[in-house]
């Protein structure tokens, strides 16, 4: 127990300081570096606490997906030099201390809910899915993904597609002045279009317009 | 303190949602930070279903932070993709030299 609470202690610590770097970080390469960090001190938690399958996707999905598409994205628009400075801008437009007013207001109240959550008498405990000790984690969970939520989980495979298609058309354009072939173009010549007869006369030579 | 009970968790959570607010509020300089921020906000929703799913001893909470993964990664490739798409018409993403739709 006193196990479980120091790697807890340790694991939140470094995600909850990782993640005041992700929003102050001057350099935006190093705020995606954080954000790995983050991903994976989390990922670590859920592990620790029961929760394998989650942490070992959270893994793959943010750390091996999200975080790189992100870093690619950073160094393909080239906004590593752009200064990422919001604790000494220049424009006293007084954003800043409302922000954090209203942030900190937000999280008092998440406090609030959290604290008195636990002097709820009667939580509603359902013991449909009830997780058992006999077989793992990852096998209770494919055990009803597969079978109650099928319906959500195809959904979600179509989110992905659309989201897959939608970024592909955002991104695709047609670059002007670049030689590309053409079948249909190819294909559908026609002789008189490619080919000229011409009667030469001697010593003289043709002109051909081009 | 060296009991690790619901009650910590959800803090953790709390603690970084509000982390992902406050980089969503005070960021005026980068939008792929304001995209970051988002993204904290899904792990701390994520942290908060884990922890309800494990101490209540129910699994439909681990599905739905399954399916809040799935959502979330969707949301970062639509979202990098706009604001590539943005970039390379007006040649900037700073947040507040985005103004087009004059709001």
């Amino acid at each position: 127990m006193i196990a479980h609470a120091i790697f807890f202690y340790v694991f939140s610590l470094i995600a909850i300081v990782s993640a005041i770097m992700v929003t102050v970080s001057k350099n935006t390469v190093h705020s995606v570096f954080f954000l790995i960090l983050d991903f994976i001190s989390i990922s670590c938690l859920f592990i620790m606490v029961g929760a394998e399958f989650l942490g070992m996707i959270m893994l793959i999905v943010y750390v091996g997906a999200v975080a790189v598409l992100f870093l690619f994205v950073v160094m393909m628009l080239n906004v590593a030099q752009q200064t990422n400075q919001w604790l000494l801008s220049q424009d006293s437009s007084g954003h800043i201390p409302i922000g954090l007013i209203i942030s900190a207001l937000i999280f008092f109240e998440l406090i609030i809910v959290i604290g008195g959550w636990k002097y709820k008498p009667d939580i509603f405990i359902s013991n449909n899915l009830s997780i058992s000790n006999e077989i793992s984690n990852t096998h209770s969970l494919g055990q009803i993904l597969y079978t109650d939520y099928i319906h959500i989980f195809q959904i979600s495979g179509m989110i992905l597609l659309i989201a897959m298609i939608g970024a592909i058309v955002l991104t695709f354009r047609q670059r002007e002045g670049v030689k590309k072939q053409s079948y249909i173009k190819q294909i559908s010549r026609e002789r008189s279009e490619g080919v000229e007869v011409l009667e030469v006369p001697s010593n003289k030579g043709v002109k051909i317009n081009d | 303190m060296t009991e690790i009970g619901l009650g910590h968790y959800l803090t953790l959570g709390a603690v970084i949602f509000t982390i992902g607010i406050v980089g969503i509020f005070l960021n005026r300089k980068n939008i792929i930070v304001i995209l970051m921020s988002i993204e904290l906000i899904l792990l701390a929703v994520n942290i908060n279903l884990v922890s309800f799913s494990i101490y209540l001893n129910d699994l439909s909470g681990q599905v739905f932070t399954l399916f809040i993964l799935t959502v979330a990664a969707a949301e970062a490739a639509i979202g990098l993709a706009i604001i590539v798409v943005y970039y390379r018409n007006s040649g900037t993403i700073r947040v507040e030299e985005i103004d087009k739709l004059k709001g």
